[in-house]
C-alpha cells in the first residue's frame, strides 16, 4: 500500500484491533486484582475516546487518564500574566492557538483579543521569531508552554533570535518535563496505577531509558506507546503480559518513532537553553525541578526578567474539578458542571479547552 | 497543541522542508534533527519542526507481528 496515510490506516484497521481486544479480554482473566494503567498524553486520552478503546477492555483492565495536556495543567497565574504583558499596547504577544480560551483569574487571552490587546496565533514558533524581526518597534513575547516535544522548538526561536540581533523577542517560559509528575502520581495510594502508556512524542526527544528509573523504583512495567487504535491496544497487551509475568520493565511499542537514547541534538539544545526548576502544575500543585527555565546566559529573552511581572495572586475557579481529573482521580462525567455550564464554546476549566484535555475529549466523543 | 503527525517530505532546500500528509503540504523546519533527511522520508511534525524522523522498517516489522500475532481465526 501506497500514499502518505499508509502506516495510519493499517494502524487503524478495526479488524486488527477487534481480535487484539480479544486477546486483552483472554489475558485480562488471569489477573489476581485489576489493573489501572495510566495514560500519560493528552494525545492517549483523545485517540482513547475517538476510538472507543474503553468500550473494547474488560472491567478488570482500566485506563486513567493523566497530566500529559500542556495547555491543561498551565496554571491560572500563568494566563493572568500572558494577559498583563497584553495589556501593553507596545506588545504583540504570540502564541499556540489552544492557549487563547484558557481561563486566568478574571478573562481570557481571547476576550482581551477582542478588547483590542494585539494577540497572534502562530503555527511554528519561528513565526513568533518572523513577527518580531518585522516588527522591529514593538516587542514581540511569545508564550512558552509545553513538554520536552516542544520546548526544543522554542530553544531554537532564542537562538535564532540570538543569531540576528534582535532585541525585542522574549519568550514567557513556562515548559514542564513529563517524567516528574509521573513520578509523584506512581506512588499515589489512591490512584494505585499498575502501570504507565507513557508518553509517545515526548519520548522522542528524552528517550525510552528515561523511564527507567521509575519502573525500577515503583516496579512496575512502563510502555512507551503510539497514538494509533493498534498502538494504543498493543501497549496495553505489552503492560498486561509484564503484570503477569511480574516483570517491571520500560519497553518501548513505538519503535517507529522512539529509540532508548531520544533526539540527542534536541537534548543538546535543551540543556544549553533551560535549566530545570520549580512549576507549578494545575491539579499538582509546586513539583520541584519539573519545569525548564531559561539560563541566565540567555536572560535577555527571558520575559520574566524583562518585563518584571508583578500581579496579584491568581483566583480559581472553585466549582472547576479539573485538577481532579488530571491527576485521573475523577473522569469528567463526575463533574457537575461537565457539558452542562462547561462546554468547548464556553470552558469553565483549562481541561475543556485544548482538543487533547479529557474533559474535551470527553464531551467531544464521549457522550 | 502536542500533536504530531508523520509527513511524507517532498522538497528540501536548507534546513526546510515541505512535508504532505493528506495532500496538504506544509514547511517544516529540521534543525532539531540529527539524521540525514531525504525526499521521501516520513518525519514526525509539531510545531513546525521535525521532532523524529519515522523509521519505515519498525513500523513495517510492527504492523507484520501484529498481523501475525493477532490474526487466528479463533481471535475474534
Ligand atoms: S468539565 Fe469543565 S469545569 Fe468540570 S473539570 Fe472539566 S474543565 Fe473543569
Amino acid at each position: 500500500m501506497t500514499g502518505e496515510m499508509k502506516y495510519k490506516d493499517e494502524f487503524r484497521d478495526k479488524w486488527l484491533v477487534q481480535n487484539m481486544a480479544a486477546n486483552i479480554r483472554r489475558m485480562a482473566e488471569r489477573l489476581s486484582a485489576p489493573v489501572n494503567f495510566m495514560e500519560v498524553c493528552g494525545t492517549h486520552t483523545m485517540s482513547i475516546y475517538q476510538h472507543g478503546i474503553r468500550s473494547l477492555l474488560p472491567e478488570n483492565v482500566r485506563l486513567v487518564s493523566g497530566p500529559g495536556c500542556p495547555v491543561c495543567v498551565t496554571p491560572t497565574g500563568y494566563v493572568d500574566k500572558a494577559i498583563a504583558s497584553a495589556a501593553d499596547p507596545d506588545t504583540i504577544v504570540a502564541t499556540f492557538g489552544d492557549m487563547l480560551r484558557v481561563p486566568g483569574s478574571h478573562s481570557s487571552l481571547m476576550e482581551q483579543r477582542a478588547g483590542g490587546a494585539d494577540i497572534r496565533i502562530v503555527y511554528s514558533p519561528l513565526d513568533a521569531v518572523a513577527l518580531a524581526k518585522k516588527n522591529p518597534e514593538r516587542r514581540v513575547l511569545f508564550l512558552g508552554v509545553g513538554f520536552e516535544t516542544t520546548a526544543p522548538t522554542i530553544a531554537v526561536t532564542i537562538l535564532e533570535a540570538a543569531r540576528l540581533g534582535l532585541k525585542n523577542y522574549c519568550v514567557l517560559a513556562s515548559h514542564k518535563t513529563m517524567p516528574v509528575p509521573m513520578e509523584i502520581l506512581s506512588g499515589d495510594p489512591e490512584l494505585n496505577l499498575n502501570g504507565y502508556l507513557c508518553p509517545a512524542h515526548v519520548s522522542t526527544v528524552i528517550g525510552g531509558n528515561a523511564y527507567k528509573p521509575l519502573a525500577e523504583k515503583y516496579q512496575f512495567p512502563c510502555v512507551v506507546t503510539g497514538f494509533e487504535p493498534a498502538d494504543v491496544m498493543q501497549g496495553i497487551e505489552m503492560l498486561l503480559a509484564q503484570t503477569l509475568r511480574g516483570e517491571s520493565k520500560v519497553e518501548i511499542q513505538y519503535r517507529r518513532a522512539v529509540s532508548w537514547e531520544g533526539n540527542p541534538k534536541a537534548q543538546a539544545i535543551l540543556r544549553q537553553l533551560f535549566e530545570p526548576c520549580d512549576a507549578v502544575w494545575r491539579g499538582l500543585g509546586v513539583l520541584p525541578g519539573s519545569g525548564l527555565a531559561i539560563r541566565g546566559d540567555y536572560a535577555e529573552f527571558d520575559a520574566e526578567l524583562v518585563l518584571k511581572l508583578d500581579i496579584p495572586e491568581a483566583i480559581e475557579n472553585r466549582a472547576c474539578l479539573c485538577g481532579e481529573v488530571l491527576k485521573g482521580k475523577l473522569t469528567p462525567f463526575g463533574c457537575p458542571l461537565f457539558a452542562t455550564v462547561c462546554t468547548p464554546e464556553s470552558p469553565v476549566g483549562a481541561c475543556m479547552v485544548s482538543s487533547e484535555g479529557t474533559c474535551a475529549a470527553a464531551y467531544k466523543y464521549g457522550r | 497543541m502536542c500533536l504530531g503527525v508523520p509527513m511524507k517530505v517532498v522538497s528540501r532546500d536548507g534546513d526546510t522542508v515541505v512535508a504532505e500528509v493528506d495532500g496538504v503540504q506544509r514547511e517544516a523546519n529540521v534543525t532539531l534533527l540529527e539524521e540525514n533527511i531525504e525526499i521521501g522520508d516520513y518525519l514526525i511534525i509539531h510545531a513546525g519542526f521535525a521532532i523524529s524522523k519515522l523509521d519505515e522498517e519498525y513500523a513495517e516489522e510492527t504492523i507484520r507481528l501484529m498481523r501475525e500475532v493477532f490474526s487466528e481465526e479463533d481471535m475474534a
